[in-house]
């Protein structure tokens, strides 16, 4: 027996994905969609979808997803996201097509198409990053901002009176007669990423088995949306957004 | 006597300092580096490697994808 632990392969735990790229992601320190990345580029490496998998990305700070997991992407307009998976499933049923939109793309701009895709019941994923706020253009308040949350567009909270409620995609999403699965889940801590990754594993076989439409709900940070550290602002997720935004499975029809 | 262990290598270069690893670490062997990478983040290193379980919890929760663990069981 060794007295040190030796760096051979089959001692290796852990190691970047095989799909992620060497390029250093834009994305600021601590950013949940770095995990979200490093998820759906292993799901797809263990599924064996390399050359299968499509993805969409959005506009939005995931907009460069492109550069960083290794398979095929398009760039769709804002909001749009689903429409062109819609078409690009329709086109080529064998693939797995896949979104990848935040809260500003598909829960502001791309809502009615979002609805659409999900009452037609596509056979698409879509992976949706709610982090509560506009990360790339500043820190504006988005739909799914928390009431009394301070952004750079509500400088003394989101007031209901003048703005409205924050809106449970997932809650909506999940009444539709097409969508088959709809999960909420996070990313902050080592457990969470783990049931993470079944969540997105399970939608994307959803998919490739024509079950219909399935949302995967990631409840994230924005810290320097949020002015928080990276730290805080994971304690900040825990303690108000999921409240609000709890976790776990809002529809599964294939559960019995 | 065996015992399982970890090791953990982490990408200096790539880190951005985010301190994530170092709370996820259920044996507090992480902390951010008093220096600084090409970039001017405060990288995360690895204070008492002979603590490290191996339990890949840093790795998971790495945004950046910068951490490597290898695990084995070694000689106590």
């Amino acid at each position: 027996m060794a007295a040190e632990v030796e760096m051979k392969p089959e001692n290796l735990v852990y190691a970047k994905p095989r799909l992620i790229t060497d390029k250093t992601m834009h994305y600021c320190p601590g950013c949940s969609h770095g995990v979200v990345h490093k998820l759906v580029a292993e799901v797809i490496d263990e599924m064996g979808l390399e050359h299968d998998a499509i993805g969409i990305s959005p506009v939005g700070c995931a907009v460069l997803a492109y550069d960083y997991i290794d398979i095929d992407w398009v760039e769709s307009a804002h909001g749009r996201a689903t429409t062109l998976a819609t078409a690009i499933k329709r086109l080529r049923p064998d693939k797995m097509v896949f979104t990848y939109q935040g809260d500003g793309d598909l829960a502001a701009i791309g809502t009615g198409e979002t609805i659409h895709a999900g009452n037609r019941g596509e056979n698409i994923t879509i992976i949706f990053i709610n982090n509560a706020i506009y990360g790339m253009t500043g820190g504006q308040m988005a739909p799914t901002t928390l009431v009394g949350m301070k952004t750079a567009t509500t400088p003394y909270g989101r007031d209901t009176h003048l703005n409205g409620y924050p809106y449970k995609i997932g809650e909506v999403m999940s009444l539709l007669d097409g969508v088959c699965y709809v999960t909420r889940q996070s990313v902050h801590t080592p457990a969470a990423v783990r049931k993470a990754k079944k969540a997105i594993r399970k939608a994307f076989e959803n998919s490739m088995a024509g079950r219909g439409l399935s949302l995967v709900e990631i409840v994230a940070t924005c810290n320097s949306g949020w002015k928080l550290s990276p730290v805080e602002a994971n304690r900040w997720m825990e303690e108000h957004m999921m409240e609000f935004y709890p976790l776990g499975d809002l529809k599964d029809t294939e559960k019995k | 006597m065996s015992k399982i262990k970890g090791k953990v290598l982490i990408d200096r270069e790539r880190c951005k300092g985010c301190d994530l690893c170092v709370v996820a670490c259920p044996v507090h062997i992480l902390a951010l580096a008093d220096q600084v990478n090409a970039r001017g983040y405060h990288f995360s290193m690895v204070q008492q490697p002979e603590s490290c379980i191996g339990c890949a919890s840093c790795a998971l929760v790495c945004p950046d994808s910068c951490i490597t663990v290898y695990r084995q069981k070694v000689e106590a």
